[in-house]
């Protein structure tokens, strides 16, 4: 008995590798992680922090770094809650019903995703700048997109349209209509049916999905870069910020104002993986690229 | 014989169908399809000629290169240390595998200029591995290879997250099999396992490359931008536009489209085409 228990580890053997082949792999790995990512995010607060404490906080002061954040924020604020509610009534309507042209409607919503950041800022350029479609229009009526909050505002809800709907639609697909159907039944009403029973099944992936499109939201640079026209002050995101720091050779401003987004950014990975090891029954199981 | 009627919609007791898909289709409109419908009337106004002209000038031609070679070059590099570390993640276990396992998503959620200046700091030439690589009398930021560094870094999310469900599905028992017929470890993974992964290799290869072609923020701070150098599609865009050049901004953007949409529709084929030699992808 006793050899035969002290076998059973060297017959595992025969599904892995070598104890040095596995160590050299795990090494590699780990080698490269470091190498190409935790070490870019080392050296951004290292340079942040270079002059110190008091020197980093100074940099907050500055009026344009926190027109910036404002404007940051006020973005995220418009778009994020947009495309909430876009992605509930996109995956409501794809979810829970059966239609022609499903698969279509699925495709163009993922659109975005596929489009390269500067595309997605120009095309907003072809339709509301100064030589763009509806440029002269509204020139004529005194309306700013281009250059302006809303030009912002757009490229930023276009980049992250699906995020929300992406999610939601594979779990409330996964949840079927049963719930749905038992509440009807009892008498609920469409809308007290959605708030009892929907929402409550759906709300971590919910919160999965605002997480996610909040980040890129904050973080978006390319398609925000096209149309906002870097006026410091007025329509300069926090990382249009960053660059135009960064291009004044003023390193540790902009690696402060980068420090900020790198935080957010952590944040946001952190409740991530805290949801999807605490609430992964609750959000889709499909996997998410 | 009775009249066939196709439905648009299966019937349902669920209510709010029209509204859902009436608002769907009304926010879809406005914030997906109008724009791009620009985009396409005014490829069409430039028309094949117009876009040639502009996909042939010598500087397009060159940031074309750059974009989808090193975009190329980038997602090939993923999909082996994508495999390595989806392999590592999945299969064994060691100190700190689940903080490097959220970790791999950094470059999601980092956004790109952060990531741009981090790269370019960290690669110039005084930077913390810039200098170690400077002694060889090698450079890497401000040239090509600055570029595929960044892209590398963009791109590694997309491979490791599509090879690594795939990995932790895969049968023990079809491992034992092979072993007990006499496979050594290296036959196995060779013949065995990378063939059920290659499918979701060559998805993982797709989205980093399409990804890594339409990259903006994390490349130029550490390409130095440098026409008919290190100078990628996208950059030609944002300058055209500069100019106010709106149908050379076009004309590099449906070029680039097309030229991403044909690698995809090719890799798509490879794909159906192993779905069918292997039984399933």
């Amino acid at each position: 008995m006793a050899e035969q228990i002290s076998h059973a580890p060297h017959s595992l053997s025969v599904t892995t590798e070598s104890a040095a082949v596995r160590t050299a792999l795990i090494s590699l790995a780990l080698l490269f992680l470091a190498l190409f990512l935790i070490l870019p995010v080392i050296v951004i607060f290292s340079e942040a922090l270079q002059k110190g404490l008091f020197v980093y906080f100074a940099t907050f002061e500055d009026a344009d770094a926190q027109a910036a954040i404002r404007l940051t924020l006020i973005v995220a604020g418009i778009a994020v809650p947009l495309n909430l509610f876009f992605g509930i009534a996109a995956s409501w309507t794809i979810a829970k019903f059966e239609f022609r042209g499903k698969s279509l409607l699925i495709t163009l919503i993922d659109l975005p995703f596929s489009i390269s950041p500067v595309v997605s800022g120009l095309i907003y350029v072809l339709l509301f700048g100064a030589q763009g479609y509806f440029g002269p229009w509204l020139k004529a009526h005194g309306i700013e997109v281009i250059f302006a909050l809303p030009g912002i505002v757009l490229a930023t809800v276009f980049v992250t349209f699906p995020f929300v709907a992406r999610e939601l639609i594979p779990l409330m697909e996964e949840q079927g209509n049963t719930d749905e159907e038992a509440a009807l039944t009892l008498g609920a009403g469409g809308l007290r049916e959605f708030l009892t029973v929907t929402l409550p099944n759906i709300r971590w992936g919910l919160l999965y999905g605002v997480l996610l499109c909040n980040a890129r939201a904050m973080g978006e640079f390319g398609a925000v870069s096209v149309v906002s026209g870097h006026i410091r002050g007025l329509t300069d995101t926090m990382p249009l910020h960053v660059e135009i720091l960064y291009n004044e050779y003023n390193f540790v401003a902009a690696f402060a104002m980068a420090s900020l987004l790198t935080l957010l950014a952590l944040i946001t990975l952190a409740a991530k993986t805290l949801l999807e090891m605490q609430y992964g029954e609750a959000l889709a199981r499909a996997p998410r690229v | 014989m009775g009249v066939i009627t196709v439905r648009f919609k299966q019937p349902s007791a669920i209510p709010g169908f029209g509204l859902a898909l009436g608002y769907t289709l009304f926010y879809l409109g406005i914030i997906v399809l109008l724009p791009l419908a620009a985009l396409v009337a005014e490829a069409a106004d430039l028309g094949f000629g117009g876009i040639w002209a502009v996909a042939t000038e010598p500087r397009v031609l060159t940031a074309l290169r750059v974009s989808f070679g090193l975009a190329f070059a980038a997602a090939l590099v993923d999909c082996v240390f994508g495999l390595l570390i989806a392999w590592v993640l999945t299969r064994y276990q060691f100190q700190g595998r689940k903080l490097l396992d959220a970790a791999v998503d950094l470059p999601f959620a980092l956004p790109t200029a952060v990531a741009g200046i981090a790269l370019a700091t960290l690669y110039a030439p005084n930077g913390w591995i810039g200098a170690i690589l400077a002694e060889f009398g090698i450079k890497i930021a401000f040239t090509p290879a600055g570029i595929f560094v960044a892209l590398v870094f963009v791109a590694l999310p997309f491979t490791v997250r599509t090879v690594q469900p795939l990995i932790a599905e895969i049968d023990r028992s079809v491992e034992e099999v092979s072993a007990t017929l006499g496979a050594s470890r290296r036959q196995t993974v060779r013949y065995v396992i990378v063939p059920m992964l290659s499918p979701a290799l060559l998805t993982g290869f797709a989205l980093a490359f399409a990804r890594s072609v339409s990259e903006y923020g994390s490349v130029i701070f550490i390409a130095g931008n440098i026409p008919y150098v290190s100078e990628i599609a996208p950059v030609l865009i944002v300058i055209k536009l500069e100019e106010f050049n709106y149908p050379g901004a076009t004309a590099i953007a449906v070029i680039m489209l097309a030229i991403a949409f044909v690698v995809l529709f090719a890799i798509n084929l490879i794909q159906a085409w192993s779905r069918r030699r292997f039984g399933r992808g």
